[in-house]
Order: structure tokens, then C-alpha cells, then sequence
């Protein structure tokens, strides 16, 4: 179980989260213009690193804020 | 007590072939076999950068059947089932495959109305389905649960009576001895760091014991695909993720069968030594850690007692992890990619075991003459572009 740091509540247990993936992927700024290779891209194509990696989390069970991380697909350590 | 013979030699790696396979789990192996059972083609490696099988080959829960909803998922997954049937003469040797059936249970309207309609799909394409009222489920299997005071009780499920397990090492060693007869080598400890290119083509691949030329490299490496395709710049659309799976101490025979369930997430059997052998839900971040957390575990045995309160009785002894590449519609990716020369096979997630044999024979005619099979043709990467998905979510969904 990863213990994981929400910056409003402190560290709390991995079962409080839930997982949201790899972090900055925004909406197209101009959907109207992307190609179906960039849809596809923006739908379902993420990173999969092995080793640092920008994620969200959001803590369901807690303050139920969504929050950004980097952690290390490895050795699951959280690095910031 | 002599030792005994070693099921296949242990070659130093040539400088070139005429295929280079990455990853000698059962995928790699098995399509070694058939590029030189169906195409006669021999001089190819398969390098593995740790030792033969000891990845997901070695860690899964082995359950096989082919009851899979669409029709694209009926020919891959049913090819697979029937070279199964006839593996053991094939390989001649012994790997325990067992047609005990697979009992997938519905808890909800939601799960019966999914299980109906799959088990009607699946005769519509030839495979052999049922659905079970929960008084049937229990004549199957006794042990399960099915009175209607629990908090998700058995509203039926579907039966595939030809669908079963086999031992894993022994598919993986029944493979491996058989390429090795043809004169393929199978290369343990050599680790794929990267390709040699020319332009858009490959033409080899760098290892950690020197480069190795091929004139078309597959790739079978399950978890670590992305990592390799990276080294090219190819993005995949694959998530790694930790599998966890457990076993009992080893127990009279109680199950006769192998129980899925989508709704309270375990799937069991038990495997012929005696243990039980249960599988978990993936871990829900991305991890190339080969463990996963206690509290996904914990949900699992809660969930196999709610099914099966005689396993009060039984200890865990065992549990394990390994890294699946899941996609987007929980379907494989077996083809091409944007690189000339270099093939995937990928995305399997938590289910390419049942599929090893099928695998192996559509990956190896794709290596052999540059283009799909057309069992795996509708499998190709271009589908997250064209929006031709193969969704297999409810028939995916609890890992197997
Ligand atoms: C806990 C668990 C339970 C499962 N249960 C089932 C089940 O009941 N039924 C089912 O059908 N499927 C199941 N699966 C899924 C199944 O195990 C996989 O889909 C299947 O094994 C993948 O194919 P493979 O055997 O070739 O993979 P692997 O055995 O993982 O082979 C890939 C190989 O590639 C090697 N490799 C990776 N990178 C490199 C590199 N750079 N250079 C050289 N070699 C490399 C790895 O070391 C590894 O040996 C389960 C998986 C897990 C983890
Ligand atoms: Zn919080």
C-alpha cells in the first residue's frame, strides 16, 4: 500500500485515492482543427515511463481535491 | 540421481538472423515454434533479458477459454483454444492442460444481461456457451455460495465446459524445446537496450551482449513493450500495471472447475498439486515494481469467501506480481508498426496466457511475410485512430 502526501491533508493511505493518471494533458485548445492522429493521441495514448512520472491523484475519501505528483514508476517513491 | 537432459542449449547469440524475437515468455517462444513449424523459417533468436519464462508466463493463473464477445476476439482467442486441444501431441510433452470449464458468475441485472448476450455471441460464432441458472451453478460447482442472503448473490452465469488451465512453465518448456529442435536459439540474460536503424527500417538490435543484426525483430516483451518502443520514439497506447495473483497451501480436491466473477473481482481454480490459485485486480498507477499493494489482496480473499466459505479453512501461502501492458479497449495489438521491419505483439494486459499458442501462430506468419494473419489483421495500432475498437471490457474485466 503506497502511503501518498495530499498537500491539504498530510499523508494518508493509497486507499483514500483514486488514480488519474499521467498529469498535463489538457483539452485541445482548438478541437475543431486536430486530425484523427491527434485525437487519437489525445484520447488514448499516454506515457507509460519506466522510472519518474508526472501523475495525478485525487483524494476521494479525504478533501477530494485533485493534485499533481511525481513518482518514480520503479520503486513507487514520490518525489515530489 | 543423473541430472536430466536440459530442454534446449544454451547458445552464444550469432551476429545476425534472419528474425530477432525480444522476450522469451510464452509469446516469444510460441512464435518461435511456428516461424519454423509453418514457415520454415529457423535462423531466428529470441533474446531475453532475464531467464526463459520467469516474467508473466511464469506468473499467471493460467485459465484459457475463448468466450470473448466479438467477433474479431471469437477468432483469435478460439484458433487458440483448439491449437490447445491438440498442443500436447504437437509439442509432445505434458503440460497438464485440463478442460475443466469456466464458470463466469453474474451479480447484478447488468452482469446477466452482458453474460446472455455474450454466451449467444459466442455460439453464433461457433463456441461452445451455456447459461447457467444459479441452481445449475451450483450442480457445476458445489462449493460455490449461492444462496440469495449475501451481498451479491449468484444470479447465474455462463459456462464454457472446453475452457480450463494448464501448468505454465511446462507450456513455456514444451515450446522452447521444440524451437530449440529446429535450431532456433534461445538467448537468456541479453537484454534489448535499443535498435540499429537504417532510415525508417531496423535492421538490429542493440543488447547488453553486443548488437545483433535481423532482417524483422518482434516484439514479445508483455510489460516492458513501451519501454522498448520508446528507444524509437513510437508511443504505444499502453498502460503498465502490477498483477497480483496468490496461492493456498495444497488442499484435497474441492473445485472442480475454474469460477470468474467480474462483480465481487477473484477468479479461482485449483491447480493440480492441490493448491488454490486465485487472481487479483490490477493495481489501479502505472508500476514496472513486479509487486502490488496488500489492500488489493485483501479485497480478493474477501471477495473468494463471500463466493466460497469453505476457503475459511485455507491459508495464503503465496503471493506474487507481474507487470501487465493494458490498452485502451482491453484488447492485444499484434502487427505493425510505424517503423519498417519491426512488429508488436502487445497489449495483452491480464490474458494473453489462454491466447499463447494463437498468438505464437498469427505473429509468426506476420513475421514471415511482413504483413498480419487474417486473425490478427483487425488488431492493429491504427484502430485508436480509426476509432475501430475491439472492446472487451465485459469480457476482460476481472483480470485472467
Ligand atoms: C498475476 C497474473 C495472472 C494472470 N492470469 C492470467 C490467466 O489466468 N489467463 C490468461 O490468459 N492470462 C493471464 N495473465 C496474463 C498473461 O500472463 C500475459 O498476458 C502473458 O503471459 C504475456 O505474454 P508472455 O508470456 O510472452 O509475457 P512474459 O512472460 O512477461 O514475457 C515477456 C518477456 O520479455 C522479456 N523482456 C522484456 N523486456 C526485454 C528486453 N528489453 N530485452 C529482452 N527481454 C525483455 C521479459 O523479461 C519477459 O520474460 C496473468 C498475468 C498475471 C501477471
Ligand atoms: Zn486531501
Amino acid at each position: 500500500m503506497l502511503l501518498i502526501s495530499c498537500p491539504w491533508c498530510g499523508e494518508r493511505e493509497e486507499t483514500e485515492f483514486h488514480y488519474g493518471g499521467q498529469a498535463f494533458v489538457s483539452y485541445p485548445a482548438d478541437p475543431e482543427s486536430l486530425t484523427d492522429e491527434e485525437w487519437a493521441q489525445y484520447v488514448f495514448f499516454r506515457d507509460n515511463p519506466k522510472g519518474d512520472f508526472a501523475e495525478r491523484w485525487v483524494h476521494s475519501a479525504g478533501c477530494r481535491r485533485w493534485f499533481n505528483t511525481v513518482r518514480n514508476t520503479v520503486t513507487s517513491e514520490f518525489l515530489s | 540421481m543423473e541430472h536430466p537432459d536440459w530442454l534446449w542449449r544454451t547458445p552464444e547469440p550469432k551476429k545476425s538472423y534472419d528474425v530477432v524475437i525480444v522476450g522469451a515468455g510464452g509469446h516469444g517462444l510460441a512464435t518461435a515454434y511456428y516461424l519454423a513449424r509453418n514457415h520454415g523459417i529457423t535462423n531466428v533468436a529470441v533474446l531475453e533479458k532475464g531467464w526463459l519464462a520467469g516474467g508473466n508466463m511464469a506468473r499467471n493463473t493460467t485459465i484459457i477459454r475463448s468466450n470473448y464477445l466479438w467477433d474479431e476476439s471469437a477468432g483469435i482467442y478460439e484458433h487458440s483454444l483448439k491449437l490447445w486441444e491438440g498442443l500436447r501431441e504437437d509439442l509432445e510433452y505434458d503440460f497438464l492442460f485440463s478442460q475443466r470449464g469456466v464458470l463466469n458468475l453474474a451479480h447484478t441485472l447488468q452482469d446477466v444481461r452482458e453474460g446472455m448476450r455474450r454466451v449467444n455471441a459466442n455460439r453464433l460464432n461457433g463456441i461452445d456457451g451455456e447459461w447457467l441458472t444459479p441452481d445449475e451453478v451450483a450442480k457445476v460447482c458445489p462449493i460455490v455460495n449461492t444462496s440469495p442472503d449475501v451481498r451479491y448473490p449468484v444470479l447465474g452465469g455462463t459456462w464454457q465446459p472446453r475452457a480450463g488451465i494448464a501448468k505454465h512453465d511446462y507450456v513455456a518448456w514444451a515450446f522452447a524445446r521444440k524451437a530449440d529442435r529446429y535450431g532456433v536459439d534461445l538467448i537468456q540474460g541479453c537484454e534489448v537496450t535499443g535498435f540499429i536503424t537504417d532510415g525508417n527500417r531496423v535492421t538490429g538490435v542493440e543488447t547488453n551482449r553486443g548488437p545483433i543484426h535481423a532482417g524483422r525483430i518482434g516484439l514479445a516483451a508483455a510489460g516492458h513493450t513501451s519501454v522498448l518502443a520508446s528507444t524509437l520514439g513510437i508511443r504505444l497506447p499502453l498502460q503498465s500495471h502490477p498483477l497480483q495473483a496468490l496461492v493456498s497451501e495444497l488442499l484435497e480436491p474441492v473445485h472442480p472447475t475454474v469460477v470468474m466473477s467480474n462483480h465481487v473481482h477473484v477468479y479461482v481454480s485449483q491447480a493440480h498439486k492441490g493448491e488454490l490459485v486465485m487472481g487479483a485486480g490490477i493495481d489501479s498507477y502505472n508500476s514496472y515494481g513486479q509487486r502490488g499493494s496488500v489492500h488489493v489482496i485483501e479485497q480478493q480473499m474477501a471477495a473468494a469467501l463471500e463466493l466460497f466459505p469453505v476457503f475459511a479453512h485455507a491459508h495464503l501461502i503465496r503471493t506474487w506480481g507481474g507487470i501487465v501492458d493494458v490498452t485502451p479497449d482491453a484488447s492485444p495489438i499484434i502487427g505493425r508498426t510505424p517503423v519498417e521491419n519491426l512488429f508488436v505483439n502487445c497489449g495483452w494486459g491480464t490474458g494473453g496466457f489462454k491466447a499463447t499458442p494463437g498468438v505464437g501462430w498469427v505473429f509468426a506468419h506476420t513475421l514471415a511475410h511482413g504483413e498480419p494473419h487474417e486473425l490478427n489483421e483487425p488488431f492493429t495500432l491504427e484502430r485508436f485512430t480509426t476509432g475501430a475498437l475491439i472492446d472487451e471490457h465485459g469480457a476482460a474485466a476481472v483480470a485472467h
